[in-house]
C-alpha cells in the first residue's frame, strides 16, 4: 500500500504550476511549497504539472528545479517528480556508470517492478538514452554478474498465479542440488530465477525449506563476503518478499555511520507510490522504531522534510 | 475386306486417343497429389468423374499410391495417405494462420517449434531477429495469454547446450530501433567477433560471451555498423568467415541483417522435391507472417539469388486452394 498521501481535493495542474513558478522566484527558493504541492500529488498528476508548466513557462519543470535546489533534497524532488518508468530508466543508467556504478540498483528495478513495469522502462530507457538497457547493463558488467543481471532485465514474466507443484518440486531438487556443489552461478539456478513467475518462484522456495530444512538464502550465506552470492540472496528476497528486502536496505541505509542518503532517496521515493506502508511496518516490526522517527534522527532540513511527506506522515 | 480394316483401324486409333486422353488423365492426377497443397479441382473432375475401370487403372498406375496386395487388390500405401493428409491440410492452417493476429501468430510458431519439433530452433531464431522490438513484445504477451508461461521460461527449459544462452537473450531483446550508431563502440565489437571467429576451431564463437552480448543486445544499426567495419578489420566479408563457422551463428547474422536474403533461402528450400515436412512447412510460415511486411522486398532478393520469380516458382510448386492463398497474398496491392 501506498502511503503518498493526496488531498481530497487537487487543484487543477495550471494551478499547480503556477504556485511552483512562484516558489522559484525571488532570492532563494520556498522549498516548503514546492513539497506542500509535490509531494503530495500522485505520478499521473505530477505528469500534468509538468506539461503543463513546460507549456506556460517554456521550460522542463526539472531543469527549474535543477536550478533552484541542491544536495540531497533535490536529488529526492527530481526523483519522485520523475514518471516511475522514466526514474527507474534513469537510476538504472546512473547504475551502469563507472562511478556510481551498482549492480543492486540494476537487480532493484528488474526484480521488484512488475512485468508490465518493467517494461516501460525498457521503454522509457530506449527514449532518453538510445540503447536499450540490456546493452548498456551487459556492456558494462562482467562474469557472473552479467550472467545474472541481463536475463534479469530482459525478463518478461507471466504474471499469473497459476502454479506447477510437480515443477516446484523438481527446480527446488535442482537449486539444492547446484548449491550444494558450490555451483552458483549455475545455468540452472540463473535460469530458474530469471525466468519463472514470481508465483512458480514463490512454490519452489517454499518447497525447498519444507523439503531441505533450510531457507533457500541460509544455504547461499556460505561467504559473508562474497559479493556474488550477495545479489544472489539479495535477487531471492526482490523477487519473493520485497518489502523485507526494502527495509534491509534502509536499515543499512539509516545504521551506516553517516548516511546513505542515495539509497534512502531511492527506497522513499520508488515505494511511496507502492508498498511504503507495508516497509514501514516491517520496518517497525524489525526495529522497534517508526521509520519516520529514524529518518528524522538521521537527517534534516528540507530532505528530511520532503521523505517524512513521503512516507506519510502528516498531512495531505 | 477394306472397310473392315478401316473399321479396326478406326477403333484402334479411337483408342489411341482415348489412351492419349487417359494417360494425360493420370498424369494430371499425378500432379494434382505432388507438390505443396492439393489440386481439389482437378481430382473432383477427373477422379469424381470416374467409372470404376477408370479408378482401377489409376490404382494400377499410380505405384507410388497404391500397392500390390497380396489378395489381389491395389492397397493405398498407409504412409502415402498421411503424407497425404498433410497436403491436404495445407491450405486449411495457411489459412488459419493467415486470419490470425500476429502476435498469437509468432507465439503459437515458437510453442510449436519447442514442444512439437526436435530442433527446430530455426523458427525460434527467426521470430526473434527479424521481428521489430515491438512485434516480439507482443509476441511475448500474446504467449502469456495462450501458455501461462513466458517465452523465455519455456525457450529456457526446452533447449539446450549452447543454443540455451543465445536463443533465451534473443527472444528477451528489446532493442532500440533508433538509427543512432557509436561508430567506436562497434569498430571495437567487430574486432571482438572477428577475434572469436578467427579461435572458432578452439572455441565456438556462440560461446563466446562477447558474440552473445553484442548479438543479442546491440540494435540493428549497430549490427549493420559492426558488418562495414568486419570488412577493414579482418579483410574479408563477415558472412564469408561465418558461412564457415557455426550454422546458428550464420543464421543469427543474416535474420538480424540481411532478413531478406535469409527468407528467400528458406522458402527455396521449402519448394524443392527433397524438402521433409519440416522445411515444407516454411512456405506457409513465411508468405503468411511477412505478407503485410516485407514480401515485396523477399520477392525481389528471391528473383535476384535465384533467377526466377517467386510466384512463378509456386505455381510450378503448388495446387488447388494452397496454391491459390499463397499467390492472391504475394500480389496484393
Amino acid at each position: 500500500m501506498a502511503t503518498l498521501k493526496v488531498p481530497a481535493h487537487v487543484p487543477p495542474p495550471s494551478e499547480d504550476a503556477e504556485q511552483l513558478h512562484k516558489a522559484f522566484q525571488g532570492w532563494g527558493t520556498n522549498e516548503s511549497l514546492i513539497i506542500s504541492i509535490l509531494a503530495h500529488r500522485n505520478a499521473p498528476q505530477r505528469n500534468l504539472i509538468r506539461q503543463t508548466y513546460a507549456e506556460a513557462y517554456g521550460e522542463d519543470l526539472l531543469i527549474a528545479l535543477d536550478k533552484e535546489l541542491s544536495s540531497d533534497f533535490e536529488r529526492s524532488v527530481l526523483l519522485w517528480t520523475l514518471d516511475p518508468a522514466e526514474r527507474d530508466a534513469y537510476l538504472a543508467n546512473e547504475a551502469t556508470k563507472k562511478f556510481t556504478s551498482s549492480n543492486w540498483v540494476l537487480m532493484e528495478i528488474a526484480c521488484t517492478r512488475s512485468s508490465v513495469e518493467l517494461f516501460k522502462v525498457r521503454q522509457a530507457y530506449h527514449a532518453r538514452y538510445k540503447r536499450s538497457i540490456e546493452e548498456d547493463v551487459a556492456y558494462h558488467t562482467t562474469g557472473d554478474f552479467r550472467k545474472l543481471l541481463v536475463p534479469l532485465v530482459s525478463a518478461f514474466r507471466y504474471e499469473g498465479q497459476e502454479v506447477n507443484l510437480t515443477l516446484a518440486k523438481s527446480e527446488a531438487k535442482i537449486l539444492h542440488e547446484k548449491i550444494s556443489n558450490k555451483a552458483y552461478n549455475d545455468d540452472e539456478i540463473i535460469r530458474i530465477l530469471s525466468t519463472r513467475s514470481k508465483a512458480q518462484l514463490n512454490a519452489t522456495l517454499n518447497h525447498y525449506n519444507n523439503t531441505f530444512g533450510n531457507a533457500i538464502n541460509k544455504n547461499l550465506k556460505v561467504d559473508p563476503k562474497d559479493e556474488f552470492l550477495k545479489l544472489l540472496r539479495a535477487t531471492i528476497k526482490c523477487l519473493t518478499c520485497p518489502e523485507k528486502y526494502f527495509e534491509n536496505v534502509l536499515r543499512l541505509a539509516i545504521n551506516k555511520l553517516g548516511t546513505d542518503e542515495w539509497a534512502l532517496t531511492r527506497v522513499v521515493t520508488t515505494r511511496a507510490e507502492v508498498d511504503m506502508q507495508r516497509i514501514k511496518e516491517e520496518y517497525h516490526r524489525r526495529n522497534s522504531v517508526p521509520l519516520d522517527r529514524a529518518i528524522s534522527g538521521d537527517t534534516s532540513g528540507d530532505y528530511e522534510k520532503m521523505l517524512l511527506a513521503l512516507i506519510g506522515h502528516g498531512d495531505a | 475386306m477394306r472397310e473392315s480394316q478401316h473399321h479396326i483401324f478406326l477403333l484402334a486409333a479411337k483408342h489411341k486417343k482415348e489412351d492419349m486422353a487417359h494417360l494425360q488423365e493420370l498424369e494430371a492426377l499425378t500432379k494434382a497429389l505432388s507438390g505443396l497443397g492439393i489440386d481439389e479441382k482437378s481430382l473432383i473432375s477427373i477422379l469424381g468423374k470416374s467409372d470404376p475401370a477408370r479408378r482401377t487403372t489409376f490404382r494400377q498406375r499410380s505405384t507410388h499410391f497404391f500397392i500390390e496386395d497380396e489378395r489381389s487388390f491395389e492397397r493405398w500405401d498407409d504412409h502415402r495417405i498421411n503424407l497425404l493428409r498433410l497436403e491436404f491440410v495445407r491450405f486449411e492452417n495457411a489459412l488459419v494462420l493467415w486470419a490470425m493476429h500476429p502476435w498469437e501468430r509468432d507465439a503459437r510458431l515458437v510453442h510449436e517449434a519447442l514442444t512439437l519439433v526436435p530442433q527446430s530452433y530455426r523458427v525460434i531464431l527467426e521470430i526473434a531477429c527479424t521481428r521489430s522490438s515491438e512485434e516480439l513484445l507482443g509476441a511475448r504477451k500474446a504467449y502469456h495469454s495462450l501458455y501461462d508461461h513466458s517465452i523465455e521460461e519455456d525457450v529456457a527449459i526446452h533447449v539446450t547446450g549452447s543454443e540455451r544462452k543465445l536463443l533465451v537473450a534473443l527472444v528477451s531483446a528489446y532493442r532500440y530501433e533508433g538509427p543512432k550508431v557509436s561508430e567506436d563502440a562497434a569498430k571495437s565489437e567487430a574486432k571482438l567477433i572477428a577475434k572469436a571467429i578467427k579461435n572458432g576451431d578452439k572455441k565456438n564463437p556462440i560461446d563466446d560471451d562477447e558474440v552473445i552480448r553484442i548479438l543479442t543486445t546491440r540494435s540493428k544499426p549497430h549490427l549493420k555498423a559492426i558488418y562495414k567495419h568486419y570488412k577493414e578489420v579482418s579483410g574479408k566479408n563477415i558472412n564469408e568467415d561465418i558461412e564457415a563457422a557455426d550454422f546458428i551463428l550464420k543464421e543469427t547474422a543474416e535474420c538480424l541483417c540481411n532478413p531478406h536474403a535469409y527468407f528467400s533461402k528458406v522458402v527455396d528450400e521449402a519448394i524443392r522435391n527433397d524438402a521433409d515436412h519440416n522445411t515444407k512447412k516454411a512456405l506457409t510460415r513465411v508468405i503468411v507472417t511477412r505478407a503485410d511486411v516485407d514480401l515485396k522486398e523477399i520477392k525481389e532478393e528471391y528473383n535476384s539469388l535465384y533467377g526466377v520469380p517467386l510466384t512463378q516458382k509456386i505455381d510450378d510448386n503448388a495446387n488447388g486452394n494452397y496454391k491459390d492463398l499463397l499467390l492472391a497474398l504475394m500480389t496484393r496491392d
